[in-house]
């Protein structure tokens, strides 16, 4: 800001001819108020109307415990393996060329588009032990659909997308010169791609990780149904959350509603900061 | 002279050397080897076979396990014609008021410098990062019995909660930063010169959004509006919470087919599902067709 | 390290973009490879580095063919237009890249590693910016980490791609005396690729006029500037003016009239006269000169131009006057080209 700008004291707004300002800020903020943050706002009001011996009760109750671990520990190993097989897929979505790549590159979004539920019930269709994986994987003694694996597999459905996306454009961006002069220097393809390449996509990884974790935790619809919903062994937070509400346990769910509202904040306002220094250092984040 | 030391190092091209000169075979020096790549590639369409491709077909032939016969008869079950109305209802109710939150939103963010528009941008965002099931648990909290509002409501005859109204404020929930987000990062490459010069030139507020606005986002919108209908008709967790599942009444198609799965129905569940994943496929199609065609004119971040 | 670039053709989807190029490079010599975009010259230095393959001929390195070796192998610094230094790791780090990924028998330890960087940096005069990241570098540091990491692998011929066309004029003149000072005190082989004329006279020991897909000439810049061989050169390195002659008898005649210029070895028939604008005589009356009248003056810098339209054509070329002459407040102005040359019309 100039020094005659700030002599003249604090702005709300720097000054511009184009209108509707007054408008579209206050109906933004009407409609985000009213929809948004009144309603969420009613969480933590709940929560504090609690008292600290309830909520505890609540929060260090096995079940709910076990439940947030079932949920925070898949969606940790669903986003692990997005990690991996996400920067595959983007990769060879932005560096090769193969006949169909362009549908392949549609297909990604399908977890955005396909409904949950829908989604839900077909993952557990082929991974039920007579289902098309399901029963390739039964003879080696390994069962997916209604055991922990199968919620898992469910979030690695909701959430590849989320890594793919983050990642590909970035991708799309990596300075073809950077790799030859790794190339002059005396690297082989191999350390190119770890040393240079790798590290230079870390932001944009991290980004697409916790992207894909933080919907997983939150994900019910393709869950419940390939994950048994056996309480202590594949019950998740948000099926603890409805089951709560079905017994008019509103207190209980609230109180988880709230643990896991804090964690994800959390983890968004960590995942920032990295960012945020990542640029500050780098010179560049996602 | 500071490069003498460098004398001491061992050269590097005799050790290449022994390697032996390679002839005729010649791979650049930003690609990888063929064999690699194939690995690569084989390695993400298994990858996104297994996970994504089968998925889709199972619906199909899960829903057609029995023949086309009982796949149709799923569609002349009234509680399926209901669900199918329901959802359509919330969508028409839903989309729209997010666009026009969207389009509101983008304007105050991308055309004007305030204090605190980070803060609000990252307000709109906040659905994206709260649990469907606890974005439709705060209407149950706001509406509920143990509220003031919930029967204060109800004495005046308003059912909000196991009603229309409670689905659709859910799915509006989850689908609020759908268009914003999609509209804001384009609007702001754009920038107001368009707009100064359409004012300069005479046009009022509303013809600058009309005429020059409103054709240089119109692509971005479609996409945004698109991914918004995609969400709103296939929102299951947030709309569970909220619906109170009568069927016939305040059943959605993505609710239906739970209760229908739920009966060991499947071929109904999987019949209903088919429309569901007819949708998404449409929606994929003219989403990768606007990346492809308007690929310049939407915003180009492709997360959502 | 010599390198010959032996009949050298290479085609991109047939497109050729460059035809059968041949040049030899002496060791510890500074060599510009000057043309328009387009002209192959990234491409020649490209080949040399082994980013590109030829699609014919041979690239010797010493007496050795490298035409079939890798990149990796040739063993060569690459300097490129925006840098390409690596965002994720400190200048010490970038500069100490070539060196750590060697494979184990060959890669110095990490202390040596480390001191090496210092070395190069006090080389490129940046020391004590070892722990910097390049977001926080300007544009002329990054570009001198970028040499201090081509430097750093000792290589056997250095390459620079437009290495000054990202800078502003005053770090890119800067940087031009440096890399001259640079090049004197370590005494590699240099090859770089400019766009810029004034940089290629400047710096280089010789300097190489590629135009499409071939090399135009090649010299020293006395021998470019003074004797142009073809009329691509002559338009291309510095100002130069051209009109369209007769030749007959040896002679240079304009319409009906001989303008007092032998041509000798130019075979009869039309041809193009071309000289420098600062190379002129200014003749009194004329008999045996070109003659015209001015259609417009301006002051460049330290001299006048005067633009004369010749002959009933009304052919426009530019003289240069000095600023109070007194011929350039005339209407019609006679002058000689004390140097020039003459093509025949088909090579112009």
């Amino acid at each position: 800001m100039s020094d005659a700008a700030l002599a003249r004291g604090w702005h709300f707004r720097r000054p511009s001819v184009i209108p509707g300002f007054g408008l579209t800020l206050g109906f933004t903020i009407a409609y985000l108020t009213l929809i948004i943050l009144i309603p969420l706002s009613g969480v933590v009001w709940r929560t504090t109307g609690l008292g600290w011996t309830e909520f505890w009760a609540i929060a260090t109750d096995e079940r709910t415990v076990k439940s947030l671990q079932i949920s925070f520990g898949a969606s940790l190993i669903a986003a692990l393996v997005n990690v991996v097989f996400g920067v595959v897929v983007a990769w060879v979505l932005v560096r090769y060329r193969f006949p169909g790549r362009r549908i392949v590159d549609a297909v990604v979004d399908l977890p955005f588009a396909l409904p949950t539920a829908v989604a839900g019930i077909a993952l557990a269709a082929i991974y039920a032990p007579n289902g098309w994986v399901g029963q390739l994987l039964a003879p080696l003694g390994i069962k997916v659909a209604f055991t922990p694996l199968g919620i898992v597999v469910a979030l690695i459905f909701i959430g590849l997308p989320f890594v793919v996306r983050t990642v590909q454009p970035v991708m799309e961006e990596i300075d073809r010169e950077v790799e030859e002069v790794a190339a002059t220097l005396g690297a082989s393809r191999l350390q190119t791609v770890t040393r240079v390449v790798m590290p230079g996509l870390a932001p944009a990884v991290l980004t697409g990780f916790a992207l894909a974790f933080a919907r997983a935790v939150g994900e019910y619809g393709s869950v419940i149904f390939i994950a048994g919903n056996i309480p202590y062994v594949s019950e998740i937070a948000p099926l603890l959350i409805i089951i709560r509400l079905e017994e008019f346990n509103y207190a209980g769910a609230t109180a988880i509603a709230a643990i896991m509202l804090a964690i994800s904040f959390l983890m968004l306002f960590v995942i920032n900061l990295v960012q945020a220094w990542s640029r500050r250092r780098y010179g560049y984040g996602t | 002279m500071a490069l003498e030391a460098t004398s001491a190092l061992p050269d590097r091209s005799a050790s290449a050397n022994l390697s032996g000169v390679r002839k005729g075979r010649y791979i650049s020096a930003t690609t990888e080897s063929p064999a690699t790549k194939a690995v690569l590639i084989g390695t993400a369409l298994i990858f996104l076979l297994l996970f994504l491709v089968l998925p889709l077909a199972a619906v199909f032939v899960e829903a057609l396990r029995k023949g086309a016969g009982e796949f149709l008869a799923s569609f002349g079950d009234p509680d399926t014609q209901a669900a199918i109305r329901l959802t359509l209802l919330v969508a028409v109710i839903a989309v729209p008021l997010n666009m026009v939150f969207g389009i509101a939103a983008a304007w105050a963010i991308a055309k004007f410098e305030f204090k605190g528009k980070a803060f609000l941008t990252t307000l709109i965002d906040l659905p994206f990062s709260v649990s469907p099931v606890i974005s439709g648990l705060v209407y149950v909290l706001l509406f509920g019995a143990g509220s003031v509002l919930g029967p204060w409501l109800k004495s005046h005859g308003i059912e909000i909660l196991f009603a229309v109204p409670g689905i659709v404020l859910a799915t509006i929930f989850v689908t609020f930063p759908f268009v914003a987000r999609e509209l804001i990062p384009l609007m702001q490459d754009q920038g107001t010169g368009d707009e100064e010069a359409a004012l300069s030139l005479g046009a009022s507020g509303w013809q600058a959004f009309w005429y020059v606005t409103l054709p240089n986002i119109k692509w971005g919108l479609l996409y945004g509006v698109l991914l918004c209908n995609a969400r709103a008709m296939g929102e299951f967790g947030a709309v569970s919470v909220v619906s109170g599942h009568i069927r016939g009444f305040t059943n959605t198609m993505p609710l239906h087919v739970e209760i229908l799965y739920n009966e060991y129905n499947f071929v109904a569940a999987f019949a209903v599902s088919t429309l569901l994943a007819g949708l998404a496929l449409v929606t994929l199609v003219l989403k990768s067709f606007l990346e492809y065609r308007y690929g310049d004119e939407i915003a180009a971040s492709k997360k959502h | 390290m010599d390198v010959s670039i032996r009949k050298v053709r290479k085609e991109f989807d047939r497109f050729p973009a460059l035809r059968d190029v041949s040049l030899d490079i002496r060791s510890g010599e500074l060599i510009a490879l000057l043309g328009p975009s387009g002209s192959g010259k990234t491409t020649l230095l490209r080949l040399i580095a082994g980013l590109e393959r030829p699609t014919a001929g041979a690239i010797y390195f010493g007496d050795e063919d490298a035409s079939h070796k890798t990149v990796q192998e040739r063993n060569v610094g690459f300097v490129f237009q925006h840098y390409a230094l690596f965002r994720h790791m400190t200048v010490a780090d970038n500069i100490g890249f070539g060196l750590k990924v060697r494979p184990g028998a060959t890669r110095p330890t990490k202390t040596e590693i480390g001191r090496r960087a210092s070395e190069l940096l006090d080389l490129v005069q940046l020391s004590g910016l070892e722990k910097r990241y390049p977001a926080q570098l300007s544009g002329g540091q990054r570009q001198r980490v970028a040499l201090a990491r081509a430097l750093a692998i000792e290589p056997k011929v250095l390459l620079l791609d437009e290495p000054f066309g990202a800078l502003d004029a005053q770090v890119r003149r800067e940087l031009r005396r440096w890399l001259r000072e640079i090049h004197d005190a370590t005494g590699h082989t240099t090859v770089f690729v400019t766009h810029d004329q004034e940089e290629a006279l400047e710096l280089a020991d010789r300097v190489v006029v590629m135009s499409q897909g071939q090399i135009e000439q090649i010299g020293t810049a006395d021998d470019i500037y003074d004797t142009p061989n073809s009329p691509f050169v002559y338009g291309f390195i510095g100002e130069s003016s051209s009109l369209p002659v007769r030749i007959g008898n040896g002679e240079l005649w304009i319409a009906d009239r001989t303008i007092g210029l032998p041509a000798p070895d130019v075979a009869d028939g039309d041809a193009t006269l071309f000289f420098r604008p600062q190379d002129v005589e200014l003749l009194d009356g004329c008999g045996g000169c070109i003659a015209g009248t001015v259609a417009a003056t301006r002051r460049v810098a330290g001299t006048r131009r005067v633009e004369l339209e010749i002959g009933g054509e009304r052919q426009r070329v530019e003289i240069e006057l000095p600023v109070g002459h007194p011929a350039s407040q005339q209407s019609r102005v006679a002058f000689r080209p004390r140097r020039y040359r003459v093509f025949p019309a088909r090579a112009a």
